[in-house]
């Protein structure tokens, strides 16, 4: 029996503004409990929300990336329900004109490319947290991240397998990085993820769905998905029912549980908040977001691979903008053959460093330019890939730049051929118990050959070379 | 002194005839004798008052200070003022100290103006007879067996019974209007958005406006000048050149073009106000302003449309008051949802629970459609009706409220009753256009009668003119309710 998964995707991601959507109260993790609550945020009798310029530029930079309208005009609307995290009793949210409508992520999937629309994306600001332990039976209520400004992402039913979704989240990970809007921490809860999951027999209409919450690691949100598919196929071949529900993961136990079904769902009476003017936003304002934007992922991956690239070593460098900065920096005024060697330096040794010491690229101990001209000594033979890995580590300790490293330490690859011929013929004079073995027919001795003459060069001949040379005296 | 203009107490104190301290304490002393009877105000802080006033005379040696310097001014208890509780006239907040000051007081404290104490109110504003508050009942100077209408019935009798020469009122529907038509005193309610509504406990934000209630129109000048301009605290708010509101105090009527709606002229006005608001534009005929015949076809539909949108706007905003963080906290409780429900069923009266109620019902899944946009429609409607009549005339005059201040009690069992007190006065609020009532005459009992004055956006400078200029004719505005006389 051949099921179809359809999934659409929920993403809150916490904006990058220093203060509340709302507030002036900073939005900093890790504050003492209720520090970062201003009268606004606890909603004291009589204050007024007044939205956040940075807030609104956040939510226009992710339209214009993913191909979206931005609404000239969306209007903020409160969405009603009691909770003691949640102070003024709603939530203010947008809701019938949200600011940004359509648009799509590219994402890479083991079929290929594949597009995923999405519906809209809307700002609104985060409730407070309630802590249930350690008070003794009673909660305590921490308002600092009530108010904190959320864009929440919606996406079409376009998802169609686990898999697909956590490539989904990740290249929208990579994106709202990408763009400046969100820092993407997803233990801090920046960046949270909801699945709305359903399965059907092709071209039967859209099954009953789940909507599971509190996917914050890709790795919960595969398993989730997992869990949950084949949880409502078994219940569906059973012959069973599935009601309409939100259900929670827990990673501990590897399943997902019902939360509340559809009777219990609130009727959140929305209507539009009188405290707030509708939203306009003018064609210049847009512009002048639209120039302040770095270079999108797309284009950058089409520079990638434009050098030559494939797709797959393309997108080790798309991690980060930083990261893909880093490459076509490198690549820049690089030998076309270099690029491929040069890209896996970038992807290897260098980020191995990076990430040993938890570094930026920006913060890269060995520029591009350094990376270049070292890779370009292994091109034109000065370097074996051994020494290179050593003049590497000697840049990364502030030895300078290659060249004046190669000198320093004399690290020169012996390409003079009848400097390393002179050597051969020593090697061979002094070895001939070897070269007997290796004219019977032992191949073993011809690398016992190349072993001493890269001893008599101290490593500095070019192995290549010398394997020529060797054979071509041998066979003589 | 008591009876006294703003212009003749500042003038008085100017030129050091009496002090600020002086002054604070004459009408302290008024309140003293005169609150027990008329329940006006909610908390009077004497040594607070007297320290404001201290600090007002020593402000007026060595700095140059501004009309309403060292003047007591008594604010409507929606106002939050730190350091002086803030009930809005509820159990729900009977112990509740902001600890901030709304833009309104501010302003007033920028000025030197002396805080005099916090006024009683209908419930979180939700009333039109003052009879709603946890701290009992507003009793109306003329005859204190009658209601001196609402919901600023404490500012409006404040005022009238000269316990304060001037106060801060609030105006949803006709919140200070009303109050000020049946206790004989002026009061205005500026256009939507010239006064800031920071730091006003919301009642329904998209009709709430702060406003001045005075003795005359001059003195609601002054203090209109004190409290209207931009505050980026409130989106609402409007960003606009300062202006002068008593620039036009001194203008003949000549040219003025009075409209009058034949639909505030109909069946259901007391005959004694009709007569009276007659009387009145016959005056400001004879002053040499025109009338003309205005239409205001969808008045009737103002009143459903108002009580769907403000009680709409009231059910989101009064959510907030859940006993967690601040205010009425039920002493017992099982679980959250029953500290929420008993805290909110202790804390609230009956009339807000009324209006939560009914509020929360029109949103509701399925409701929306049928009552919320419906009555936005009638919104758009009712906001026509006006920009098509102030096509043809200047100001538009009409009876404040259909008629004089009822008995205690008249109402309360019979809501509807009660909300047709502001048939004429919530279409303003509607369209969010500047209204005023001011005093111009008695019923047969003695009862004060308003005359209520709209006028298009913004010109509540030429409002504030004619009505000066009738004020200067008349005398109606200078009379002193006869239980409390001075």
């Amino acid at each position: 029996m051949n099921w179809e998964i359809v999934i659409g995707i929920e993403t809150h991601a916490q904006l990058a503004a220093a203060s509340k959507i709302f507030s002036g109260a900073s939005t900093a993790y890790g504050a003492a409990p209720n520090t970062q609550a201003s009268a606004v945020d606890i909603a004291l009798p009589g204050v007024l929300p007044v939205l956040n310029k940075r807030a609104v530029e956040c939510a226009i930079k992710f339209g214009l990336a993913v191909g979206a309208t931005i609404n000239r005009r969306s209007v903020f609307a409160r969405k009603n329900y009691f909770y003691p995290d949640l102070p003024k009793g709603y939530q203010i949210s947008q809701y019938e004109l949200p600011i940004v409508k359509g648009g799509s992520l590219t994402i890479l999937t083991k079929q290929g490319e594949k597009t995923v629309r999405l519906t809209r994306a809307h700002l609104e600001e985060d409730a407070g947290k309630s802590l249930h332990e350690d008070f003794h039976g009673m909660s305590g209520i921490d308002l600092n991240r009530a108010g904190t400004p959320l864009l929440e992402i919606v996406t079409e039913p376009d998802v169609h397998s686990a898999e697909e979704a956590v490539a989904y989240a990740k290249a929208l990970h990579a994106l709202v990085r990408w763009i400046d809007i969100c820092d993407g921490n997803m233990q801090e809860g920046s960046f949270r993820c909801d699945a709305n999951v359903s399965v059907r027999k092709p071209n039967a209409p859209l099954g009953t769905r789940a909507e599971i919450k509190n996917l914050n690691s890709f790795r919960f949100m595969e398993q989730a998905i997992q869990y949950e598919v084949k949880r409502q196929i078994e219940i569906l071949e059973d012959g069973g029912k599935l009601v309409q529900e939100t259900r929670l993961y827990d990673p501990d136990r590897d399943e997902t549980r019902s939360m509340r079904s559809k009777e219990d769902a609130h009727d959140y009476r929305y209507f539009p908040d009188p405290d707030l003017l509708p939203l306009e936003v003018s064609e210049a304002w847009i512009e002048q977001v639209k120039g302040s934007m770095p270079e999108l992922p797309q284009a950058r991956y089409g520079k990638l691979i434009a050098y030559g690239l494939l797709p797959d070593q393309a997108n080790q460098h798309m991690s980060s903008r930083e990261s893909s900065t880093f490459a076509l920096s490198a690549f820049t005024g690089a030998s076309r053959n270099d690029i491929p060697s040069l890209s896996n330096w970038i992807t290897g040794p260098l980020s191995a460093k990076l990430n040993e010491e938890s570094l930026e690229f920006a913060q890269s101990r060995v520029t591009s330019e350094q990376l270049r001209r070292l890779v370009a000594r292994i091109d034109d033979g000065t370097l074996s890939r051994k020494m290179a890995k050593e003049v590497f580590d000697a840049m990364w300790s502030g030895e300078g730049d290659a060249d004046a490293i190669i000198e320093k330490r004399g690290l020169k690859q012996l390409s003079d051929s009848t400097a390393v011929e002179k050597i051969v013929d020593e090697v061979l004079a002094a070895n001939a118990k070897q070269v007997e073995d290796y004219r019977a027919g032992k191949a073993k001795a011809f690398n016992a050959l190349i072993g001493q003459v890269m001893k008599a060069t101290k490593g500095k001949a070019n192995p290549q070379q010398v394997n020529e040379i060797l054979r071509r005296k041998l066979s003589g | 002194m008591l009876n006294s203009s703003l212009s003749e107490l500042s003038a008085a104190l100017a030129g050091g005839k009496l002090s600020s301290v002086e002054l604070t304490q004459m009408f302290l002393a008024r309140i003293a004798r005169l609150n027990g009877a008329l329940n006006a105000f909610i908390t009077v802080d004497e040594e607070r008052s007297l320290e404001c006033a201290r600090r007002a005379d020593a402000a007026r040696l060595h700095d140059a200070v501004g009309p309403l310097n060292g003047i007591p001014i008594a604010h409507k208890d929606i106002f939050c003022t730190s350091g002086v509780r803030t009930t809005c006239g509820s159990r729900m907040l009977a112990n509740f100290t902001s600890p901030y000051d709304a833009h309104v007081v501010e302003r007033f404290a920028a000025a030197g103006a002396v805080l005099l104490g916090k006024t009683n109110m209908d419930e979180f504003a939700m009333g039109s007879s003052s009879e709603t508050s946890w701290f009992g009942p507003v009793r109306n100077p003329w005859d204190t067996t009658r209601v001196p209408g609402g919901s600023s019935g404490g500012s409006a009798v404040a005022v009238a019974a000269r316990l304060a020469p001037a106060a801060t009122g609030t105006d949803t529907g006709g919140s200070i209007r009303q109050p000020a038509a049946m206790s004989g005193i002026s009061g205005l309610k500026p256009t939507y958005g010239v006064v800031s509504r920071y730091g006003m406990v919301a009642f329904a934000s998209s009709l709430d406006q702060a406003g001045p209630m005075a003795k005359s129109a001059a003195d609601l000048a002054l203090l209109l000048n004190v409290m209207a301009g931009f505050d980026e605290r409130d989106s609402t708010s409007l960003e606009r050149e300062p202006e002068d509101y008593a620039r036009d105090l001194d203008k003949p009527l000549a040219g003025l073009r009075i409209g009058l709606p034949r639909e505030y002229f109909s069946e259901g006005v007391d005959t004694d106000v009709a007569a009276r608001v007659c009387e009145a534009i016959r005056e400001f005929e004879t002053l040499g302003a025109s009338t003309v015949e205005v239409n205001l076809p969808n008045t009737r539909l103002s009143l459903p449309s108002y009580y769907v949108l403000a009680l709409a706007e009231a059910s989101s905003n009064l959510s907030r008051f859940d006993g967690v963080r601040y205010g009425h906290r039920a002493a017992q409780y099982r679980d959250l949802l029953d500290m929420y429900c008993r805290s909110r069923a202790e804390g609230f009266g009956a009339e807000v629970k009324r209006r939560i109620l009914i509020g929360t019902y029109v949103l509701s899944a399925g409701y929306y459609d049928a009552y919320y946009l419906q009555a936005q429609k009638l919104r758009r409607l009712v906001a026509r009706d006006f920009a098509a009549a102030f096509g043809g005339c200047d100001l538009i005059m009409g009876p404040t409220a259909p008629g004089t201040a009822f008995p205690h009690g008249a109402n309360t069992d019979d809501p509807v009753q009660m909300y047709l007190n502001d048939i004429f006065t919530i279409a303003v609020n509607l369209a969010g256009l500047p209204g005023m009532s001011i005093p111009c005459g008695f019923d047969s009992r003695g009862l004060p009668v308003g005359l209520q004055i709209i006028g298009n956006y913004f010109s509540e400078a030429r409002m504030l003119g004619a009505a000066h200029r009738y004020q200067l004719a008349t005398d109606w505005h200078a009379r002193v309710p006869t239980e409390t006389p001075l």
